[in-house]
C-alpha cells in the first residue's frame, strides 16, 4: 500500500521510483555522518558491554578456580592427614606390640646366651693328665739289664701303663661325649636366638617400610600445604576418578535398592492398601521407598558412628560412649528393618502364590496354584535378600561420601570450563559487534556511491586548487 | 520468603487434594432368555476373564436380563474388591463360585428386557462412582418386552462404555442379514446419542482389549 502510494507520485512508476531513490540518497548522504555515529555508538556500546561481561565472567572463573583449588587442597590435606594418621597408628601398634614383647625377647635371649655360656664352659676340652711315673720308668730303664729284677718290674709297669692308658682314654672319650652332648644341646638355643633376631629384623624392616610410606605421604602433604601446582593437578585428576568410580558404585547401589523396592512394594499394599495414592504415586510404593530410605539413613548413621565416614560433624564430635551407644541403636534399628523386610519378602511370596492360585482358578484350572516342592527355595532366597540388602545398602555411605566430596571439585571444574567458554564466546561476540559496526557503515555507504564519488572529486579539486594557490605564493616569497 | 511459603503451601494443598477415582466399575448383563441361555457357558469364561483383570477397589456386578430387568433382584453377584490384594483374591474366588452355581441352576426367561438391565447398570455404577464405567451386554441384542412394560426411556450414558458381547445371529438374521445389522446399528445409535461409547466384541477368544 505504502509502496504503491510512493510509486504513484508520478504517472510512471519507474520515474517515481527513481525520484524516490534519488531523494533517499540525498537524505542518506546528508544524514551520513550522524548515521555513522549512531551505528558506531550502538555497536561499540554492545561490544563494550559484551567485553565487560566477558571480563566479569573471566574474573568469576578465576575466583571459582581459586575456590576450587582451595577446596581441592583442603580435601587433599584432610585425606592425607587421615592417611598419615592411619600410618602412624599402624606404626604405633607395631612398635607397641614389639616393645611389649621386648622384655620377653630380651629375657629369652639372655637365658639362651647364659645356657650357651654354661654349656660352653662345660664343654672345654681338658687334656688327659700325663702319668707322673714316666720319669720312674726312665730310671728303671737305666738299671742294668743283667740284674734280672728290672725286667719283671718293667713288665709290670708296662701292664700298668696299658691299663692306665686305657682308663685315661675311656675317661677322655666319656668327657668328649659329654662335651658333644653339651654342644648338641646348644643347637636349639642358637635356633631360638636366630628366630628371635629374625623377628626383630622383620619388625625393623616393617617399621622402615612404614616410615618410607609416611615419608612419601608427608612429602605429598607438604606439597599440598605449600599449594604446589603438581599437587593440585594430582588431586584434581584423582578427584575426577573418584567421582566416576563413586558414581558407578552408587548406580550399582541404586540397582540394589530397586530390587529391594520390588521385594517389598507388593506386600506393602497389604499394609497400606493397594490403590490409595499420594499425589500421583501409590501409597504402597511410597511406603516401600520410605522404608528403604530409612534403611539407607540408618546405614549412614551407622557408618558415621563407626567413624568410617565423616559426613556429619555432630556425630563425629560425640563422646565415645555416646557414639558407641549410637552404633548399637542404629545397628538394632537396621536389624529390625531388615527383619521387617524379610517378613515382607515372605509375604510377597505368599501373595504371589495366592494370586497364582486365584488366577489358575479363574482360568478354569482344576488345581489352583503351583504344586512345586522346591518353592521354599525361592521363598528362602527372597527372605535372605530382604534381610541382607539393608545391610549391604549400609555400605553405600562410603561411595556416597566420596561422591559428595568429589562432586564439589568436579562441579567446580565443570563450572570453570563453562565460564571459560562463556567468557570466550562473549569476547568473540564483542569483536563481532565491533566489526559489525564497520560493516553496517559500509553497507550504509553502498547506495551513496555516486554522491560520495562526487564529494571525493570535489575534495580532490579543492585540494589541487589550494595547492596551486600555495605554490605561487611561496615562489613569490622566494 | 513470602513467595516460597506460598509455593510450599500450594504444593501441600495440591498433594492433599482428593484425586479423581481411578477404579473401574463393570456391570455385566447376561441374557437368559430363550435359546440364548445356552450361551451362558461362554459368559462364565468372560466373567472369569473380567475377574482376573479387575484390581482392588474395582467394582464388578453380574446381572441377568429377564422379563423385567430393572431390579436389584436380578443381580446375581456383586463385589467391590478390597484394597488389600489377598482379600480381593478371596472375593474373586467367592464371586466365581456364585457365578458357577448360577450357570448350573439358571432357567431361561420368557422375555428380554435389555433396556431395563442397562438402566439398572447405570444406576448401580453411578452409585459406585467408579472412575471408568463399563457395561457389558452378553446378548443377541434382540429386545423382547412383555406387554405393558415401558422402556422407551432416554438413557444417560455419558462417561459409560457399552460393550456388546457375543451378539449372535438369530435364524431370521440369516434369512435377512439386514435385521441383524439394523438391530446392532439401532443399539449403537441409542448408546452414542445417550453420550456413551459403543463397542461390539464377538470374538471371545480375543478379549485382551475388553477391560
Amino acid at each position: 500500500m505504502f509502496i504503491a502510494a510512493i510509486l504513484g507520485i508520478t504517472p510512471w512508476p519507474i520515474v517515481s521510483a527513481i525520484i524516490v531513490f534519488v531523494l533517499m540518497v540525498v537524505v542518506l548522504f546528508f544524514a551520513r555522518h550522524t548515521a555513522h555515529q549512531a551505528i558506531r555508538t550502538a555497536t561499540n556500546a554492545i561490544a563494550r558491554g559484551l567485553r565487560l561481561a566477558s571480563h566479569s565472567v573471566a574474573n568469576g572463573e578465576k575466583r571459582l578456580a581459586a575456590r576450587n583449588r582451595d577446596v581441592l587442597l583442603s580435601a587433599g590435606r584432610e585425606a592425607k592427614e587421615r592417611i598419615v594418621e592411619r600410618e602412624f597408628d599402624r606404626i604405633s601398634d607395631g612398635v607397641r606390640k614389639d616393645l611389649t614383647n621386648y622384655p620377653t625377647l630380651h629375657r629369652a635371649l639372655s637365658e639362651s646366651i647364659k645356657h650357651i655360656e654354661e654349656n660352653h664352659q662345660h664343654a672345654v676340652d681338658v687334656p688327659p693328665e700325663a702319668p707322673g711315673w714316666v720319669r720312674a720308668v726312665d730310671a728303671v730303664a737305666k738299671l742294668d739289664s743283667k740284674n734280672g729284677g728290672s725286667t719283671d718290674i718293667l713288665a709290670d709297669i708296662h701292664k700298668s701303663m696299658i691299663k692306665a692308658h686305657k682308663e685315661a682314654m675311656d675317661a677322655y672319650r666319656e668327657a668328649s661325649g659329654e662335651r658333644h652332648a653339651l654342644l648338641h644341646k646348644m643347637m636349639p638355643e642358637w635356633r631360638a636366638i636366630k628366630e628371635a633376631l629374625d623377628r626383630v629384623q622383620a619388625s625393623v624392616d616393617s617399621l622402615l617400610k612404614r616410615s618410607d610410606v609416611v615419608d612419601r605421604h608427608m612429602q605429598e602433604y607438604e606439597d599440598i600445604v605449600r599449594g604446589q601446582d603438581r599437587a593440585v593437578s594430582t588431586l584434581s585428576s584423582s578427584s575426577v576418578v573418584q567421582f566416576f568410580v563413586a558414581g558407578l558404585v552408587l548406580l550399582i547401589a541404586i540397582g540394589g535398592a530397586a530390587i529391594n523396592f520390588s521385594l517389598i512394594a507388593r506386600p506393602m499394599s497389604e499394609m497400606v492398601g493397594g490403590t490409595s495414592y499420594i499425589g500421583t504415586f501409590r501409597t504402597s510404593d511410597v511406603a516401600a521407598l520410605v522404608i528403604i530410605m530409612v534403611e539407607v539413613s540408618m546405614g549412614l548413621f551407622l557408618m558415621e558412628s563407626l567413624r568410617i565416614t565423616r559426613l556429619f560433624p555432630v556425630i563425629a564430635a560425640l563422646p565415645d560412649r555416646m557414639r558407641i551407644r549410637m552404633v548399637w541403636i542404629t545397628f538394632t534399628m537396621l536389624t529390625l528393618l531388615a527383619s521387617v523386610e524379610a517378613g515382607l519378602a515372605y509375604m510377597r511370596e505368599v501373595l504371589l502364590q495366592d494370586e497364582l492360585a486365584t488366577g489358575a482358578l479363574l482360568r478354569g484350572a482344576t488345581e489352583g496354584g503351583l504344586q512345586n516342592e522346591y518353592l521354599w527355595i525361592t521363598t528362602v532366597a527372597q527372605m535372605g535378600m530382604g534381610f541382607i540388602l539393608p545391610f549391604a545398602l549400609t555400605f553405600v555411605a562410603i561411595p556416597f561420601e566420596t561422591f559428595v566430596h568429589s562432586s564439589r571439585t568436579v562441579l567446580g571444574l565443570c563450572g570453570i570450563g563453562f565460564m571459560r567458554a562463556l567468557a570466550m564466546l562473549l569476547r568473540v561476540l564483542s569483536n563481532g559487534f565491533r566489526h559489525l559496526g564497520t560493516l553496517l557503515e559500509r553497507i550504509y555507504d553502498l547506495p551513496l556511491f555516486v554522491p560520495l564519488w562526487l564529494e571525493a572529486r570535489a575534495k580532490a579539486a579543492a585540494e589541487s586548487d589550494r595547492s596551486r594557490e600555495v605554490v605561487p605564493t611561496s615562489e613569490a616569497q622566494v | 520468603m513470602k513467595y516460597l511459603f506460598a509455593g510450599l503451601l500450594a504444593l501441600m494443598l495440591t498433594a492433599c487434594a482428593p484425586t479423581a477415582p481411578r477404579n473401574t466399575g463393570v456391570y455385566l448383563l447376561l441374557d437368559t432368555s430363550g435359546t440364548y441361555s445356552e450361551e451362558l457357558q461362554k459368559a462364565q469364561s468372560i466373567i472369569l476373564f473380567a475377574l482376573s483383570r479387575l484390581q482392588p477397589t474395582d467394582t464388578f456386578a453380574v446381572a441377568r436380563i429377564d422379563t423385567a430387568s430393572f431390579s436389584e433382584k436380578d443381580i446375581i453377584a456383586k463385589a467391590t474388591f478390597d484394597d488389600r490384594p489377598s482379600a480381593a483374591n478371596n472375593q474373586k474366588r467367592a464371586f466365581s463360585a456364585q457365578i458357577k452355581s448360577f450357570v448350573q441352576l439358571s432357567k431361561p426367561a420368557t422375555h428380554t428386557d435389555i433396556t431395563g438391565g442397562v438402566l439398572q447398570a447405570i444406576e448401580f455404577l453411578n452409585e459406585k462412582n467408579s472412575g471408568r464405567k463399563i457395561i457389558l451386554i452378553f446378548s443377541d441384542m434382540e429386545e423382547d418386552l412383555e406387554k405393558g412394560y415401558i422402556r422407551d426411556i432416554p438413557l444417560n450414558l455419558k462417561g459409560f462404555e457399552v460393550v456388546a458381547l457375543n451378539v449372535t445371529k438369530l435364524r431370521s438374521d440369516n434369512v435377512d442379514p439386514r435385521e441383524y445389522l439394523s438391530r446392532v446399528d439401532a443399539w449403537r445409535d441409542r448408546v452414542e446419542k445417550a453420550g456413551g461409547r459403543w463397542r461390539m466384541v464377538n470374538d471371545l477368544e480375543r478379549l485382551d482389549g475388553l477391560l
